[in-house]
């Protein structure tokens, strides 16, 4: 394979896009799909034998960490974790330092991203310094391309604030206001899901009703000003019942769901260990139930990783002084299929549509998720189902180690992805 | 046991054996000379991140009498100010070669970090709301000696207060039903944990339903925090519906026995005339916690079995 060719063929994969399921080679010129078909034809050969070939994974959720965090993560390394998980655009976080409630700060993230293993879009704060108290200049925000407007990391807990900022957004076309829904003054102080095992552990809880009464709150809000609101890892039965609700009654609600809480419980942190330390928490066995459910009538949109990267040390304290957050971007893939597709808790097509076509809809990620025909961007993913592989903290291509599946095992594995016609992983190796 | 993290790690038999070796070190420090070198050339050092004079002494004591050499590490005194996290701390002190560290840490779970990071015995001195195991092992103690070795099945044991925040009670609710015995948990519903799946204990919000059954009143620390964080309308309140007054007290059995791991509050949880009672046995709790961590170090870093 030469260095970044202008054409080559995805040979004999399985295509699998929002349009159906089928054998087909691709060919890729020019940065776009120019022919799918059998026995196409034209330069250099990536191999696909026994492996699906679907649209570049799109992740809503991540934290990149610059500027600010350097240590823990860049943009560049975020954007490398990512290819190698098979996404082609992720949404940056905004819990940045400094936050990204400026456009210099956007800018700056934007133009780093360009660079990057894979695209880079910007969320941009709903509020200054993510305070919760006065409006990001959303509309300058806007204008460098930002869609996802968010406090990520805070919840935008005043219902005034929030109903105004919805408003606000209201003449920004295809605006979202994403919403970490866990009301601090229930949540606050707390490090794990309220439960028995926070009872047991004497480790302060976050309730289940912190997600639910934020969520309640800003369906009837998204209803008052009928600006679309998205739900940042909905984590709980009773956040999956009320979407589940909103949407039956119309509501302009989209919610994601991160790996971490359709795959472990709040049963992990009972050997203290921060690994399994995340806001929203790890839930119950009934919640992870719930989540499946949501996923499968189609309620949950998107599956995001929630990325958050931390330095070793920062994980090397006690579970109470440690810092929230876990890896996601190297993972998700694999336990999508492992967790979800195997057991037929969710059809491979309704599972890439969490993965690659709804979340880039809700993001406004044109080039991404599309189907595979001829004049799409070339934003691919080719995934061999078969390979089992067991994670290893020490090869992940994130900065940061802080994964909770170490020593897991895994069945699926992303072999190429292509972003924009370029191949930036071949056989499993990120190319720059 | 390579640590003692939990009363998880014990189980009745590990209780009982520990209660045992305890009983003969009770007899030992009554002698002239309370000092044998069971532990000589071991060194035990007590880190503490939170004050607590009684518990640190206790250990200290506890290893002396066992002729270990002990070093003494707390957070106000270190470079814990400087910034040094915890994981560079536990490893600079090892480094200086220790056989057993005693933890006291405001998080829960910081003992089990350590002990996962360094090869010496640690020993769980009370972390955060989650464990204080010696505590309930000298809890126990004290009842046997007062009650009789086998008085603990189907003793009735009232723990009653701030259970939610409380790491005395929950060591003291497994190991209490571990031996046996059966535990209410008594409190306000804002001071009783969230929730009690897999406790051994059951709920009353009422105490003077729970009183006149009960063989003994285990009382817990009331903190004037608690107020502001609207758990309690006022601490007159608390004393009203849940403190120990000389009025409730005199409804108790004959035998029942009050007990407080200290410090109390007297006023609020305990009447003074109750905390100095007969019925109170709080002093001989505080004796038998050297008796106690003696066991507990002697096990961990002895040769094993019982001292003769």
């Amino acid at each position: 394979m030469p260095e970044r060719p202008d054409e080559f063929v995805i040979r004999g994969g399985r295509v699998v896009d929002a349009t159906g399921d089928r054998v087909a080679d691709v060919l890729v010129q020019g940065g776009v799909v120019a022919a799918v078909g059998r026995r196409v034809e034209g330069g250099p050969v990536l191999d696909a034998a026994g492996c699906m070939v679907v649209p570049g994974l799109v992740d809503l959720h991540v934290h990149l960490r610059e500027p600010g965090d350097e240590e823990a993560e860049t943009i560049e390394t975020g954007a490398r974790a990512a290819a190698l998980g098979g996404f082609t655009a992720v949404v940056a976080m905004p819990n940045t330092e400094p936050p990204l409630d400026d456009a210099a700060v956007v800018a700056s993230v934007l133009a780093a991203g360009r660079e990057a293993m894979c695209e880079v879009a910007s969320s941009g704060c709903i509020t200054k310094g993510r305070r919760g108290e006065e409006l990001a200049p959303m509309g300058e925000l806007y204008a460098l391309g930002v869609r996802i407007f968010t406090d990520d990391g805070a919840c935008v807990d005043e219902a005034g604030v929030m109903r105004r900022a919805l408003e606000y957004a209201g003449a920004l076309p295809g605006a979202v206001l994403a919403q970490h829904a866990e009301d601090p003054s229930l949540a606050g102080g707390g490090h794990m899901h309220e439960g028995a095992w926070s009872s047991r552990l004497g480790i302060p809880g976050r309730p289940e009703a912190a997600e639910a009464t934020v969520v309640a709150r800003d369906v009837t809000l998204a209803e008052l000003t009928g600006t679309p609101v998205h739900f940042l890892h909905l984590s709980t039965a009773a956040g999956v019942a009320l979407v589940r609700d909103a949407k039956d009654r119309g509501v302009a609600v989209t919610a994601e769901v991160a790996p971490h809480h359709f795959t472990l419980t709040d049963a992990e942190c009972r050997t203290f260990d921060p690994a399994f330390k995340v806001h929203p928490p790890l839930r119950t066995d009934a919640d992870v139930a719930a989540i499946k459910a949501g996923l499968a009538d189609g309620t949950i949109d998107a599956i995001a990783t929630d990325h958050a990267p931390h330095v070793p040390e920062a994980k090397e304290r006690p579970f109470e002084e440690a810092p929230p957050g876990m890896l996601g971007l190297e993972a998700a893939f694999a336990l999508t299929l492992t967790e979800l597709v195997e057991p037929g808790v969710l059809a491979l097509q309704d599972a890439l549509a969490c993965l690659s076509w709804q979340p880039a809809a809700i993001a406004g990620l044109d080039g991404h998720g599309g189907p595979i025909e001829p004049g799409r961007p070339a934003n691919l993913c080719v995934v061999d189902p078969a390979v089992r592989w067991e994670v290893d903290p020490s090869r992940l291509a994130s900065r940061s180690r802080n994964t909770p599946y170490a020593g897991r095992k895994l069945t699926g594995r992303v072999r190429h992805t292509v972003l924009r016609g370029e191949p930036v992983v071949v056989d499993g190796i990120a190319q720059r | 046991m390579n640590d003692l993290l939990s009363i998880d790690d014990l189980g009745a038999p590990g209780i009982n054996e520990l209660l045992d070796l305890s009983v003969s070190f009770v007899e030992f420090t009554r002698r002239d000379i309370p000092k044998i070198p069971a532990l000589r050339g071991k060194t035990v050092v007590t880190l503490f991140y939170e004050d607590s004079t009684r518990t640190r002494l206790s250990f200290e004591t506890a290893a002396k009498r066992l002729t270990a050499d002990t070093m003494s590490f707390t957070a106000a005194s270190s470079s814990v100010g400087k910034g040094e996290s915890l994981l560079d701390t536990v490893r600079t002190i090892e480094a200086m070669g220790v056989d057993a560290m005693v933890v006291r840490h405001q998080c829960a779970g910081a003992p089990h970090r350590i002990a996962s990071w360094i090869d010496a015995a640690v020993v769980n001195a009370g972390d955060g709301r989650h464990e204080h195991p010696t505590q309930a092992l000298l809890d126990l103690l004290t009842l046997r000696r007062h009650l009789g070795t086998d008085a603990f099945r189907g003793l009735r044991i009232g723990i009653v207060g701030d259970v939610r925040h409380s790491r005395v009670a929950r060591s003291g609710v497994k190991a209490f039903a571990a031996v046996g015995a059966d535990v209410t948990v008594v409190g306000p519903p804002t001071l009783l944990p969230e929730s009690l799946e897999g406790w051994p204990a059951r709920p009353a919000t009422d105490l003077d339903d729970v009183l006149p059954e009960l063989d003994v009143v285990y009382l817990l620390r009331i903190q004037r925090e608690r107020l502001g964080a609207a758990l309690l309308p006022s601490l007159r309140e608390y004393t009203s519906r849940y403190g120990l007054t000389a009025t409730r007290a005199s409804r108790l059995k004959p035998d029942t026995v009050v007990m407080h791991p200290g410090p109390m509050n007297r006023g609020v949880e305990i009447a003074a005339e109750v905390a100095d009672s007969p019925a109170s046995i709080i002093t001989e709790q505080v004796a038998n916690g050297v008796a106690v961590r003696m066991a507990v170090l002697w096990s961990l870093l002895g040769s094993g079995g019982l001292v003769a």
